[in-house]
């Protein structure tokens, strides 16, 4: 079972909705002692980084998800995927789950819109198991601010919007899309599937 | 680098589609879950529902047809059509839609728009502008399917919606809309000239070249179209192909990645 940790903040039942056309077994729960029996995590997110943490840690799921995912797959989708670098910069200073080294700061994109959004092409970086089948100048759908800044060896996708947007993080079995995978076409279903199906 | 979107457009009434021409002289075509769902599969970059029933049935009714497209339908889905408050933007996003667009509503309240921006973020509100030339240079804004005009200055409606926090304009020309003989340059370079926001083009769509054209000659983000696509007239792929082969960045559909 895939659990989509529902915070309070989210596009959770887009996420939903994908997993179910793909078949996947998934519930939606805020539930901390729900997340030892689940197989994989999703923690999706919409929303202001502080905020979001703040729910996290309050209702106990930011210590459980922090513990389920030293050896369950875990996918952070946007601010999901922001909120699992050691800090994030929207607003204040504010420490994230720590499980990928970085921060997450204000894009810098002179002359470009901000928010970034809508559908850029992808560069490939390092391989991973959810870029499986993805190639070099897929789009994928992105809306967000902020962008996590990590090293090159943790980014399998990115983008270039100003400068380097990573679109695909991961470390061991850590994964984090900045881009809406559920929003992004056969492409988005494809990352989707490849997490469904991983086994670690 | 940002594509350029082809958006078809979806006129509801009642849980069914239909087709104003010029807003009047309306036509039945279908069920509004299935043409989504052909649409994504054309290669469509967002779907725009616009709910012409506008009343308290009519919007439960659309936001039946959202949830089900929302199962079925993975590009980010719009609503509007009706929307007068805060309510209405909260249980339409429940119900899957990814943006909510506000015309007539805004234009009465214009802390509509503010308010749903800082409840759910700027990237999920879309301000629909109708408008038409006034003779003298400028714009104005109508409402109700263009029956009346306000005296409103669509570029200063389209700054103040950017200001209140709007993530995008919606903007359709009442005097192109309906002829297919192409979108409105003039108004959509007036409004791309004060707004840092998106703007997306409605309103005259009918010719291939309509679409180059208009991101050729304007900053217009995306393209929106309706009664062309529903008739097959031309589908979201023959637009796009086009589009690549002008060097005009479009996202190409990949089936096969995912099938």
């Amino acid at each position: 079972m895939i659990a989509v940790i529902d915070y309070g903040a989210g596009n959770l039942f887009s996420v939903k909705n994908a997993l179910d056309f793909l078949g996947a077994d998934a519930e939606i729960t805020s539930d901390r002692d729900a997340l030892p029996r689940a197989d994989k995590l999703i923690l999706p997110g919409v929303g202001a980084f502080p905020d979001a943490m703040r729910m996290l840690e309050a209702s106990g799921l930011a210590e459980a998800i922090t513990r389920e995912a030293e050896r369950k797959p875990l996918l952070g989708i946007c601010l999901g995927m922001q909120m699992l670098f050691d800090w994030g910069f929207e607003f204040e200073k504010t420490r994230g789950l720590g499980l990928i080294a970085g921060r997450v700061d204000l894009i810098s994109a002179p002359g470009l819109k901000i928010p970034h959004i809508g559908w850029s092409d992808v560069k490939r970086a390092a391989d991973c198991p959810l870029s499986d089948g993805v190639e070099e100048g897929d789009r994928l759908y992105f809306v967000h601010s902020y962008k996590a800044v990590t090293d090159m060896s943790n980014i399998s996708l990115y983008a270039e919007y100003g400068d380097v947007i990573p679109g695909l993080v991961f470390k061991s079995n850590v994964f984090g899309c900045q881009f809406h995978p559920e929003k992004s076409g056969s492409v988005g279903l494809r990352i989707l599937r490849n997490f469904c199906e991983l086994d670690l | 680098m940002l594509a350029k979107r082809i958006i078809p457009c979806l006129d509801v009434k009642g849980g069914k589609v239909v087709k104003g021409v010029n807003f009047i002289d309306i036509k039945e075509v279908g069920d509004p879950v299935e043409c989504a769902v052909e649409y994504d599969r054309q290669g469509a970059d967002e779907i725009v529902f616009l709910d012409i029933t506008a009343t308290h049935e009519g919007r439960g009714a659309m936001a039946d047809v959202v949830r089900k497209t929302a199962k079925n339908v993975f590009v980010p889905l719009t609503v509007g059509g009706g929307i007068r408050s805060v309510e209405d933007f909260r249980a339409l996003l429940r119900a899957g839609a990814d943006k909510v667009s506000v015309n007539s509503a805004a234009i009465k309240n214009p802390d509509l728009i503010s308010e749903a921006a800082s409840r759910f973020g700027s990237q999920c509100v879309v301000t629909a502008i109708d408008a038409k030339g006034n003779g003298k240079g400028g714009y104005n804004v109508f409402v109700h399917g263009g029956r009346i005009d306000t005296g409103l200055d669509a570029a200063e409606w389209a700054m103040e919606a950017e200001r209140r926090g709007a993530g995008e304009i919606l903007l359709t020309s009442m005097d192109t809309d309906g002829t297919k003989h192409g979108f409105d340059t003039g108004m959509l370079n007036a409004i791309c000239a004060v707004v840092n926001i998106p703007v997306i083009a409605s309103g005259g769509g009918g010719r291939i070249s309509d679409f180059t054209n208009v991101f050729e000659e304007t900053g217009a983000d995306a393209a929106l179209a309706a009664s062309i696509f529903h008739y097959g007239e031309l589908s979201v792929g023959d637009i796009k192909r086009e589009l690549a082969r002008a060097g005009i960045p479009v996202r190409l559909p990949r089936r096969e990645v995912f099938n």
